[in-house]
């Protein structure tokens, strides 16, 4: 199960970065959210799956599944939900003030 | 006390700028003049112990985990310099505060020259060869601030880059030198590296050694062909080039050298160096001096080939030529030193300094003649007995016919030296008397923006006493051979005979020398309308400026393309840039130490509904690169959110679970919010060659990050730290469900800063949509 799901990870990984050389800030935005699911989905495939219950204290119960990678996760989820509502707005900015979501019209000038 | 003798100016550095703005009726130089004068008689008190072969040594641990202590060493060499630095900055302050009016921003001056003045006293009295380079760096900082002292003026601060950029790469190359001595000898005491110098000269590194190191020493003093900043160094006030510029700083080059002489000497190396470069220095020096038209670049050129003179005479390594060497460190100090006041003088009465506009300037004001007469004729090595520039360029050309128990190579190359000498010599003279001649006699050639008079006594006062020192050097060299030089070829050549200095040698080589520099040399000053046109076919183009110019420039432009050739401003290569450097490190060391491995042997049991789900997901994720429409991009990206949180179920993260499904929702919510602000996808196609290197980037990322999935599953280096965490959840947490502990307990931290990422993405948010250029706050 650990080797399907790693290369699964790997499948979001290609699309996101595939996604994120693209042009189009949406296109670009998609590509981040996708690279965050593979990730996620990497950490927790790291720390071996199905090995127990789940890891909430109970009686009677001595094998619970790793709760480590679980924790890192919850995090990542959070910031990368922050990171991503961050983006739509700066790209619905950005289109609104430069009237271009092409990110190469969008390259500075020589002396900036 | 001795560390609180080099600390002295650092302080009066300090507390200068409290003064400046308190008083303001008397000129700043008075109180700074103290500290130099103070210190001087300090060292003085030194000379009784030193002569007698009494050493000084005072050690502070400064850094004692690598080794390097402040320790301050006095013997002859470094009480001299002490002298001299202490000295001449006496006078120099002096002059100084007549030269500088109170309108000038006196605190800056004063503050740059007492640290350099502490630098410097650094420099010569460390013992440490990493405290020598700190103050060492210390004085080209100094050095630089005070030649842009006037740094409205674009030629001042090129010049001060210039001085800069050259004397600090010299340091740096000379730190690599120290490095390598320090470790090939196991200690950074100059003592104990001359103790070990054995070690040093039979290494086989010894020649980059010794490189480096003089690339140090050439640079500070200005040696061919690193002498071109020098010239414009003489952009600063006048007292900063009577003392850093021709006695002190410079000198620091001459020092060092001087200083592992013990070391170094005896090499053929560097006897090849040393003198070669020290006498090309002295005639390229002296020869382009004779062409210079202002006042201050004819004595930055003669600076040059003096200080050339001295390394030659250095690099000959003979006792004669070390004592010569010393003398006339001591000899050039003082004309050279009057010399640049006089100019100062002349510049500061006349408003120019070019000769072709002076002349005639005799009868305007003769003590200021009086003085240049003594220290141009003095410096031009003319045989008077009253001269002590005579004595020691008599002793030069002594030394450079001597050579004692010489090696093959020096017999070879030794008998050219005295042509070089003598060549030298002759420019010397013919620029010297040129600068006495065309100044004060005949007529005045141009108008002048100040009708000339003498100057002030105060600014007389300085030149006066330097050139009284030439005249009593010159009448009883003797004295000053016990009590200063003595012991100064003690330190550089490890012992010492009779030094005794005598005006009349007798009928020998070295006189029939002067006298033909004497000769030819009023030959070439009479005639010198005739051969001026020489100096169009040489150097004529070339020069040392032009090719310090051209490297600067050339560095400029090549790194501006290099960068601008990467710094495209495209976020797509910037991108690609990341990624292909992860995948060639993790590609690169996965192969490299054979990382990759499989394990079949410890995996879960493969279940038929998440297979399913990653199908779907894996379809969902492709679906989102192809999709033309981008509601259908956004849906099937929701797709790959809701069919990870169903895996999370799956694989036993209810905390997971839920929080992706929310987060997962809200996010698609906001996708679909912003998209309707958004324009529809671009029709056009990428083209064929942009696609494929995008899809061979992005699927080696994936492959990559597959494999280190499979890799660090199938190997286990060590046990998880995981065990404490469910052990001590309920002890130390006080929480059933441990994810929830690890968050907001065993690593809290983390979750507070996530929250703050949170709350700065909301920050940005919001900024974005409320505030608006333009429009005011609140109008939406």
């Amino acid at each position: 199960m650990e080797i399907i799901m790693s290369i699964l990870a790997g499948m979001l990984f290609t699309a996101g970065v595939y996604m994120i050389l693209q042009k189009q800030i949406l296109k670009i935005i998609i590509g981040t959210a996708l690279l965050s699911h593979g990730a996620h989905l990497f950490i927790i495939t790291m720390g071996k799956l199905n090995r127990g219950k789940p890891p909430i204290l109970s009686e009677g119960v001595t094998n619970y599944v790793d709760p480590l990678p679980q924790a890192l996760i919850l995090t990542s989820i959070v910031i990368s939900f922050g990171v991503t509502s961050f983006l739509l707005v700066l790209a619905y900015r950005t289109y609104q003030t430069n009237g271009t979501d092409n990110m190469e019209k969008l390259r500075g000038n020589e002396n900036e | 006390m001795l560390h609180a003798a080099v600390l002295l100016p650092f302080l009066a550095a300090f507390f200068i700028p409290l003064i400046y703005r308190g008083v303001k009726q008397v000129h700043l130089g008075w109180f700074v003049l103290l500290v130099p004068i103070l210190l001087f008689g300090y060292f003085l008190t030194f000379i009784k112990g030193v002569m007698q072969g009494v050493h000084t040594l005072k050690t502070f641990e400064w850094i004692p985990s690598l080794g390097v202590n402040v320790t301050f060493y006095i013997d002859g060499l470094g009480l001299f310099f002490a002298l001299l630095i202490t000295g001449i900055g006496s006078l120099v302050v002096l002059y100084s505060i007549y030269y500088l009016s109170k309108a000038e921003k006196l605190g800056h001056f004063y503050v740059y020259l007492l640290l350099f003045m502490g630098a410097m006293l650094g420099v010569v009295l460390s013992d440490n060869l990493f405290v020598l380079y700190t103050f060492w760096e210390l004085t080209s900082i100094s050095s630089f601030l005070l030649i842009g002292y006037w740094y409205q003026r674009e030629k001042s601060t090129s010049g001060a880059l210039k001085s800069m950029m050259i004397t600090v790469f010299g340091g740096l190359a000379m730190l690599g030198g120290f490095l390598l001595m320090a470790d090939i000898t196991g200690t950074a005491s100059i003592r104990g590296i001359i103790e070990n110098g054995e070690m040093i000269v039979n290494s086989p590194l010894f020649p980059f050694i010794l490189i480096l190191v003089l690339l140090g020493a050439f640079t500070k003093s200005a040696q061919f062909p690193f002498h071109t900043w020098l010239p414009d160094a003489m952009e600063a006030p006048t007292p900063v080039s009577a003392f850093l510029h021709s006695a002190t700083m410079v000198k620091a080059g001459i020092y060092l050298v001087a200083r592992l002489s013990l070391v170094f000497a005896g090499t053929d190396l560097f006897f090849l160096i040393v003198s070669g470069f020290g006498l090309l220095t002295l005639c390229w020096g002296s020869y382009m001096a004779v062409t210079q038209t202002d006042l201050k670049a004819i004595l930055a050129y003669s600076t040059i080939s003096q200080l050339g003179m001295i390394m030659a005479m250095l690099g000959f390594g003979t006792e004669l030529a070390i004592l010569a060497a010393v003398f006339h460190i001591l000899n050039h100090a003082t004309f050279k030193g009057s010399l640049f006041m006089v100019a100062g003088i002349i510049d500061h009465e006349t408003g120019t300094r070019d000769i072709r506009k002076l002349g005639g300037l005799f009868t305007f004001m003769p003590i200021t003649a009086l003085l240049a007469f003594f220290g141009t004729f003095s410096m031009a090595g003319f045989p008077l007995p009253f001269l002590n520039g005579f004595l020691s360029k008599e002793m030069f050309f002594d030394s450079s016919l001597h050579f004692e128990d010489a090696s093959t190579i020096v017999e070879a190359v030794s008998p050219f030296f005295p042509y070089f000498a003598v060549g030298g010599s002759i420019f010397t003279f013919v620029y010297s008397i040129m600068l006495f001649f065309r100044t004060f006699t005949g007529k005045q050639r141009g108008t002048l923006s100040k009708q000339p008079h003498e100057a002030p006594i105060g600014m007389l006062l300085s030149p006066m006493i330097l050139v009284l020192l030439v005249v009593i050097i010159a009448f009883i060299p003797d004295a000053f051979g016990h009590a200063l030089l003595s012991p100064m070829v003690d330190a550089v050549n490890g012992s010492v005979g009779e030094t005794h200095i005598k005006f009349w040698h007798g009928f020998g080589p070295a006189l029939y020398m002067s006298l033909s520099v004497l000769i030819l040399g009023t030959a070439l000053y009479l005639a010198r309308e005739k051969w001026q046109h020489i100096y169009k076919a040489f150097p004529g183009k070339l020069s040392a400026a032009k090719a310090y110019d051209g490297l600067i420039n050339g560095l400029l432009r090549g790194s501006r393309k290099l960068t601008n050739g990467y710094m495209t401003g495209s976020l797509r290569h910037y991108m690609i840039y990341i990624f292909v450097f992860f995948i060639a490190l993790v590609g690169i060391t996965m192969s490299v130490t054979g990382g990759f491995q499989i394990n079949y042997n410890d995996l879960a049991p493969i279940a038929v509904p998440e297979v399913m789900i990653a199908i779907v997901m894996a379809g969902a994720a492709f679906a989102t690169v192809f999709m033309k429409n981008r509601i259908a991009a956004i849906l099937v990206l929701g797709i790959v959110g809701y069919g990870l949180s169903l895996l999370f179920v799956f694989f036993r993260a209810p905390d997971l679970a839920l929080t992706q499904l929310i987060v997962e929702t809200v996010t698609v919510a906001l996708f679909l919010l912003c998209f309707y602000h958004l324009p529809n996808f671009d029709k056009k196609k990428e083209s064929k060659r942009t696609n494929a290197v995008n899809w061979v980037i992005s699927i080696s990322v994936g492959v990559l990050v597959t494999m280190v999935g499979i890799a660090s599953h199938s190997t286990k280096l060590f046990e998880p730290i995981s065990d404490y965490f469910l052990k001590n959840s309920y002890k130390l947490g006080g929480g059933d469900n441990v994810v929830n502990v690890i968050l907001v307990d065993f690593r809290g931290l983390d979750t507070m800063l996530e929250i703050l990422v949170l709350g700065l993405a909301a920050l940005g948010i919001y900024t974005m949509i409320k505030l608006r250029p333009g429009k005011k706050e609140g109008n939406d």
